[in-house]
C-alpha cells in the first residue's frame, strides 16, 4: 500500500473489550495461571543446538521470511538464559554427554523440541555404530518435528505446537 | 593430459626404482604402487624434485581387503600446484605392519594419519600424537574395517538413577535390514513388468 493509511480502529472485539476495561478501571483482572502462561509462551528463548543440516533450517526460521521473533522466540547462545532447546541434527554418541550436560544447565521450566529424523529416531543413521537412536534416549522431548530436514515452516509449526502444549498443560503442576 | 601423466609415471619409476612397484594411468589419473618401507623418502623426493613438486597433500586414506594377505591399501593423494598434476600413491600393508609417518614432510598429514589409525587401526611410526580423532572416547574397534558390524557394539542412554549417560550393548528395536546393494541399472537382473515387450519388438 502506497497511499495514506486508511486502516480504521482495531475491530477485534476482545482487544476493544480489554481496552475499555483498562480505560474504565485502570487495571485488568486475570488469573495468575493465565498471566504466567502468557509470559511463558510469549517469550520462549530457544537455545540453538545445531548439530547438522537441520541447523540451517533452524536459522531460516528466525530469518525475516518466517521471523520466529514475532512469537517472542529469540535465539540465545547460553543454556542458562534459554527456555527451550531445539535439537537440530544428528546426535552422536560422543555428543550425547555434552547434550545432557547442556540440558541440565537450563533453568526450569525447560522444554525440548526434537527437530528432524536424526534427532527423532536416528533417521538415516539409525543402524550406525556412532549415532544415538533418537535424542529422547538422552533427554525428555516435548515436541517432535518430522522431516529431513523439516522446512522452516514445519519448525515454526513445532514451536507453535509447543506453545499450545504449554498453555494446555498449566503452570503449577508441571 | 594422460600423456603427461604417463611421462610422469615413467619418470618416477626410472628415478626411484627401489620405491616404485608399478604404476598405471586409469580414468585420467596416475596411480603409483609403492613399497611401504620407503614412503617417507619417496614423498620427500616428490615434494622437492623440480619436475614433480607435489607440495600439497590432499588426503590420506586406506582400503580394507579382508581376503588379501596384505590386508590394507594405504592411499596418498598429492597435488602439484606448480606442474598442475595430481598423483595417487598406494601401498599395500599387512594388518600388523607399521607405516612410516610423513608428518615431518607434510605437517597436514597429522590428522589424516590419526583418522586412518582410528578407522582402520593402521599404526604409523614417528607420529607425534597417534590417538583416535573421530570416534567416541573409549571407543573399541576400527569402524571402516569390513569385519566391524555397522551397528557397532555399544549404544548410549541417559540413566535416570545414575544421572549420567551410560553405555550398553546394542539392542536394536527394529531388526537390521540387509540390502543386496545391486543397482537395478547394472548388477541385478530384475524383470520389470513390460520389459519383455522391448525384446519382442526388436525381433
Amino acid at each position: 500500500m502506497t497511499g495514506a493509511n486508511t486502516a480504521g480502529p482495531d475491530r477485534e472485539v476482545a482487544t476493544q473489550n480489554l481496552n475499555r476495561e483498562l480505560t474504565d478501571k485502570g487495571f485488568l483482572l486475570t488469573s495468575t495461571e493465565d498471566i504466567i502462561n502468557w509470559a511463558r509462551t510469549g517469550s520462549l528463548h530457544w537455545m540453538t543446538f545445531g548439530l547438522a543440516c537441520c541447523a540451517v533450517e533452524m536459522m531460516h526460521t528466525s530469518m525475516p521470511r518466517y521471523d520466529a521473533e514475532r512469537f517472542g522466540v529469540a535465539p540465545r547462545a547460553s543454556p542458562r538464559q534459554s527456555d527451550v532447546m531445539i535439537v537440530a541434527g544428528t546426535l552422536t554418541n560422543k555428543m550425547a554427554p555434552a547434550l545432557r550436560k547442556v540440558y541440565d544447565q537450563m533453568p526450569e521450566p525447560r522444554y525440548v523440541i526434537s527437530m528432524g529424523s536424526c534427532a527423532n529416531g536416528g533417521g538415516y543413521y539409525h543402524y550406525s555404530y556412532s549415532v544415538v537412536r533418537g535424542c529422547d534416549r538422552v533427554i525428555p522431548v516435548d515436541v517432535y518435528v518430522p522431516g529431513c530436514p523439516p522446512t522452516a515452516e514445519a519448525l515454526l509449526y513445532g514451536i507453535m505446537a509447543l506453545q499450545r502444549k504449554i498453555r494446555r498443560t498449566g503452570t503449577l503442576t508441571r | 593430459m594422460s600423456d603427461a601423466l604417463k611421462e610422469l609415471g615413467g619418470f618416477i619409476e626410472a628415478r626411484r626404482p627401489e620405491c616404485v612397484v608399478g604404476w598405471e594411468v586409469a580414468l585420467g589419473e596416475l596411480t603409483v604402487e609403492i613399497a611401504p618401507s620407503n614412503i617417507r623418502t619417496l614423498i620427500e623426493w616428490l615434494k622437492t624434485e623440480p619436475t614433480c613438486r607435489f607440495t600439497t597433500l590432499i588426503d590420506i586414506t586406506a582400503v580394507d581387503w579382508p581376503a588379501r594377505a596384505k590386508r590394507f591399501d594405504v592411499v596418498y593423494h598429492f597435488l602439484s600446484m606448480h606442474q598442475n598434476h595430481r598423483i595417487r600413491l598406494r601401498a599395500q600393508v599387512r594388518e600388523e605392519d607399521i607405516v612410516p609417518s610423513i608428518t615431518a614432510v607434510h605437517p597436514s598429514a597429522n590428522w589424516f594419519e590419526r583418522e586412518v589409525f582410528d578407522m582402520f587401526g593402521i599404526l604409523f611410526s614417528g607420529h607425534p600424537d597417534l590417538r583416535r580423532i573421530l570416534t567416541d572416547y573409549g571407543f573399541r574397534g576400527h569402524p571402516l574395517r569390513k569385519d566391524f558390524p555397522t551397528t557397532g557394539y555399544t549404544e548410549v542412554r541417559y540413566d535416570e538413577a545414575e544421572k549420567r549417560v551410560v553405555y550398553e550393548p546394542v539392542s536394536l528395536v527394529q531388526e537390521y535390514r540387509q540390502f543386496d546393494f545391486m543397482s537395478p541399472w547394472e548388477g541385478a537382473d530384475y524383470v520389470l513388468p513390460g520389459d519383455e515387450k522391448q525384446t519382442e519388438g526388436t525381433k
